[in-house]
């Protein structure tokens, strides 16, 4: 096929704007069914606590107040808030979607409030008397592994999750041959990923169908489908989930929540729409955190800076319970501790620990930009050792173009890559030498003047199915409808990254039609074929891919229709601009033409299935492997603020 | 997120507020911008029975000039003293001021009246007026009264300013010619909030100081004038070894200091001496 990219790398409005700028998209607090009762949820305001007793009689006297539900209603009828991830012995604690017994972090829920308005909800959350036991707690993750902690799950006996190795090649002898090791303690800090819009579920059960209806603001929700369906016992495609508008997720939105469950189930009680909208301090204590790790690294050089080997050894704190990928997180950072460098062997030994706090999990980068920073930043202590320039050590190490695809010493192989490319860039950019010149010169008179460099390499467009515990594959309809629009489903769930438009690019240039003629139809159980959802950078990588692939199919099945009213063959025909051209007779057909033929199926070939429509699912062969590099100077006066270049290959 | 139940009154002028505030007493909160307020109400920090929004009333905003003073009315937000082109000319310390508080938005709401009876000890507000060495009114049932800046902070979240009184405005003699001003303060990361701030205002006259005063906020439980540097400075010429020295002793005035997550008491004290030196050189830098 060919076409001409009239819409692929051109600028083009994003469709999905203005009504977002206009405020008039639907998020889940926008969408409003009748009768429907609000949730507020109270709160452990323990990090350990024994809970002795939980007074509920005001609270339910309360005005407007419906129901009022503990640990105790939802035991044995709530399934535990799952972890999808697998690693060997790895210590799975049960986590309930209300507490039982015992809190372990801030923030964990504790009873639900259910009320006519959520002001009444909130005002008897207020009137709950919960005696707490407060128990010895542990928020140091290397605290946590010491003989004197307090343990958070009894029934293990320790605060260990689990252990694990990550990276081949002889480290040992790598060490023994080194002329210096240079090691390092880094810090990851623990971050809140604070989406602009918190989470927030509406959940409406019809008792007579038997079905329901659950809006999330998620980025998964098929397999959130999937687990609430097995949390609540019901028919999993008797549960359709939706992610309206979603006001961003950074990783936070990727996991299944104790309240989207939590919701469910108090619907089928109450047989009502139920509706809890997340308060920016329950999204500071009670959505997922990101990073946390204290570990050291280690790397074995030899004085002309060649990298021979790298160890690290990390303490990764997991939080109270773990979320769906909590553990499979400082595993990622295992697969990027090559960085973009030739180190032929890599240790990796993690130790992940409980501790009493809001589980961590996947945040913006997910585990890579831990690895990112503590192999940049080794990378520096090294070119400090060796007295070596920051920018020669990294030269020396890069693997060269012609080196790709590359196999690094965690298992990857990086498809391509120019290192050298971008740091020559960003070096020309910033005017490197200058800078350097500056830097003496301002040493002299007994000022400092920084200079950043780092390159680096990202995992993106997660990714083979192998890698990723629901599979990493993507899916993609495409319906060209009777009057030749075209309507695209797609399984991932776009929340900012803007694929209404650049899908309907794609679509615009491979069928050669208006792109105001695509309507891209995400976040829809029961519309949309299953999906895997956006995250890892995975939308347009995987998702496009799909769509790609479906969008062949159809004009596939189309040439079929096209050579048969055209009267000639296929292979004669081109598609180009949304028209099959190149006949003997010179006559030619649209797309659209061909959609309304197919439906109308009154001139088909005899073994041409009526309709226009192709779904793919696509599973990708490897990762993607974007590079770049950034260089900054900075004096401590602020003096060269600006001076600095950012370059990147996506 | 949500606040407790309250009643809400929007009175049209003062004298009808005062009688509100005489007549619910403890159990009613004055809201302006409801910057402060309102992160507490939604905490349920506190939950007043009855909120007064003097927001509404006539006459409580906006700048104005009375032959030398400057007149600033209570409800007057920090974006308008910010952008205000007159303020600039002739007192050039409240613009610079203003224009460090918080972000744009909070710029927006927030006013200077509602920032000054908070009296919140990391605001920026307290540092200038008693730098320009302001006057308060405050008015109460029957009584109008004058609080001089120095008297106006009393304590940790608290000022001068009675439960059933109202500050209407702030009133500044216009700084003489030839003025040097700043305005530097170390802000908390994430809020904005002087960790430590320090507004000098100097008058000037033949390379000598002849008039000098620093408003010092952040540092202790309550803003405070940096006298002993003041002496330091005053009727000298301002070379660098003077600053240096009468910087030296900003924090002598602050017997207690704040300590939290943001600095500890004794890099308080630290910053203190550092910015008086800055705030005071940046002044001269601009005389």
């Amino acid at each position: 096929m060919s076409f001409l990219a009239k819409y692929i790398g051109q600028k083009v409005r994003r469709t999905e704007d203005p009504r977002l700028i206009q405020g008039i998209g639907h998020y889940v607090d926008d969408i409003k069914l009748a009768d429907t009762l609000h949730v507020v949820i109270l709160r452990s305001t323990h990090a350990h606590a024994k809970i002795n007793s939980i007074d509920l009689e005001a609270a339910k006297s309360s005005p407007g107040v419906v129901a009022v539900y503990t640990g105790k209603d939802v035991e044995g009828r709530v399934g535990f808030v799952p972890c999808a991830a697998a690693l060997p012995d790895l210590k799975v604690p049960k986590y309930p979607v209300l507490a039982q017994g015992k809190v372990i972090f801030v923030g964990q829920p504790v009873a639900a409030i259910v009320a006519t308005d959520k002001y009444k909800a909130r005002d008897a959350a207020d009137l709950i008397d919960i005696d707490y036991d407060p128990l010895d707690v542990v928020t140091d993750p290397e605290a946590a592994v010491q003989a004197d902690s307090s343990v958070i799950h009894e029934e293990f006996g320790t605060n260990i999750a689990f252990h694990h190795s990550a990276g081949t090649g002889d480290i040992e002898a790598a060490f023994k041959q080194a002329d210096r090791i240079v090691s390092e303690k880094l810090y990851h800090q623990r971050l809140a990923p604070v989406a602009l819009e918190p989470r927030g579920v509406l959940a409406h059960y019809l008792p007579g169908e038997q079905q329901m209806t659950l809006w999330s603001s998620t980025q998964i929700p098929h397999l959130m489908r999937t687990q609430v369906a097995l949390m609540l016992g019901i028919n999993e495609n008797r549960l359709r989930v939706i992610a309206p508008e979603v006001g961003g997720g950074f990783g936070s939105k990727l996991n299944v929540y104790a309240e989207e469950a939590l919701l469910g189930w108090i619907s089928m009680q109450l047989k009502k729409p139920v509706k809890w909208i997340e308060s920016r301090r329950e999204n500071m204590t009670s959505t997922i955190h990101g990073r946390s790790q204290s570990g050291t690294v280690e790397m074995a050089v030899k004085n002309d800076g060649t990298l021979l080997g790298l160890k690290y050894q990390v303490i990764a704190d997991m939080g109270a319970y773990l979320q769906l990928l909590t553990p499979a997180i400082p595993t990622l950072t295992g697969l990027m501790l090559s960085g973009c460098y030739k180190i032929p062997a890599i240790s990796m030994q993690c130790t992940g620990v409980f501790t009493n706090r809001m589980s961590t999990d996947a945040y913006r980068g997910a585990g890579r930009p831990e690895a990112t920073y503590l192999v940049e930043r080794i990378m520096d202590c090294v070119a400090l050792e060796l007295k070596m320039d920051p920018v020669e050590l990294r030269r020396k190490n890069f693997p060269k173009p012609e080196e790709f695809p590359f196999a690094t010493a965690t298992g990857l192989f990086y498809d391509s890559g120019d290192y050298e490319k971008s740091l020559a860039r960003a070096l020309e950019m910033s005017d490197y030498q200058k800078l350097r010149a500056e830097q003496s010169e301002a040493r002299k008179q007994g000022r400092y003047l920084g200079i950043g460099v780092s390159t680096y390499v990202e995992i993106c467009a997660m990714g083979p199915s192998i890698a990723l515990p629901a599979g990493g594959w993507e899916s993609a309809t495409v319906r060209v409808e009777p009057t030749g629009k075209v309507t695209v489903m797609t399984g991932i769930s776009p929340h900012g990254q803007g694929e209404e438009t650049s899908f309907a690019q794609i679509v615009g240039d491979m069928l050669g039609v208006d792109m105001d003629d695509v309507l891209v139809i995400h976040g829809d159980t029961s519309i949309v074929q299953y999906g895997i959802g956006t995250f890892g950078s995975r939308g347009l990588a995987v998702g496009g891919a799909a769509l790609a692939c479906a969008l062949d199919k159809v004009v596939a099945k189309a040439r079929k229709l096209a050579a048969h009213i055209l009267q000639t063959d296929e292979s004669s025909l081109t598609f180009e601009n949304g028209r099959f051209v190149g006949a003997p007779n010179d006559s030619s057909i649209t797309i659209q033409e061909i959609a309304q033929a197919a439906h109308t199926a009154h001139n088909i070939p005899p073994d041409f299935e009526p309709g226009l429509v192709a779904t793919h699912f696509f599973e990708p062969k490897n990762f993607t492997f974007p590079f770049g590099s950034h260089l900054r100077g900075r004096g401590r006066q602020g003096d060269r603020r600006g001076q600095g270049a950012s370059i990147y290959r996506r | 997120m949500i606040t407790g139940n309250f009643d809400y009154f929007a009175p049209s002028n003062v004298e009808e507020a005062i009688k509100l505030l005489n007549e619910y007493g403890d159990d009613c909160k004055i809201i302006s911008g409801g910057h402060s307020l309102v992160p507490v109400l939604k905490l349920r920090l506190a939950s007043p029975a009855v909120l007064i929004d003097i927001g509404r009333i006539k006459g409580l905003k906006g700048i104005s000039f009375e032959g030398g003073t400057i007149v600033i009315g209570t409800n007057t937000t920090h974006a308008e003293i910010a952008r205000s082109a007159e303020l600039k000319k002739h007192c050039p310390l409240l613009v610079e001021t203003a224009g460090q508080i918080g972000d744009q938005q909070v710029r927006n709401r927030g006013t200077i009246g509602g920032s000054l009876t908070h009296a919140d000890p990391a605001a920026d507000w307290p540092a200038a007026v008693l730098a320009l060495d302001a006057d308060i009114i405050v008015k109460g049932k029957g009584s109008v009264r004058t609080i001089k800046a120095t008297d106006f902070f009393v304590d940790i979240m608290t000022s001068a300013v009675k439960s059933n009184e109202i500050v209407t405005e702030i009133r500044i003699t216009k700084p003489a010619q030839p003025q040097a001003a700043a305005y530097l303060k170390v802000p908390q990361a994430a809020s904005g909030f002087a960790v430590v701030g320090v507004a000098a205002q100097l008058t000037l006259k033949d390379g000598r100081c002849e008039k000098v005063a620093i408003g010092i906020t952040g540092l202790g439980p309550k803003a405070y004038r940096a006298s002993t540097s003041e002496n330091a400075l005053i009727g000298n010429t301002l070379d660098a070894a003077t600053i240096s020295a009468a910087a030296e002793k900003a924090d002598t005035e602050a017997v207690d200091t704040m300590e939290d997550i943001h600095a500890s008491g004794e890099f308080r004290r630290n910053l203190t001496r550092v910015y008086t030196k800055r705030a005071i050189m940046a002044a001269m830098s601009r005389a």
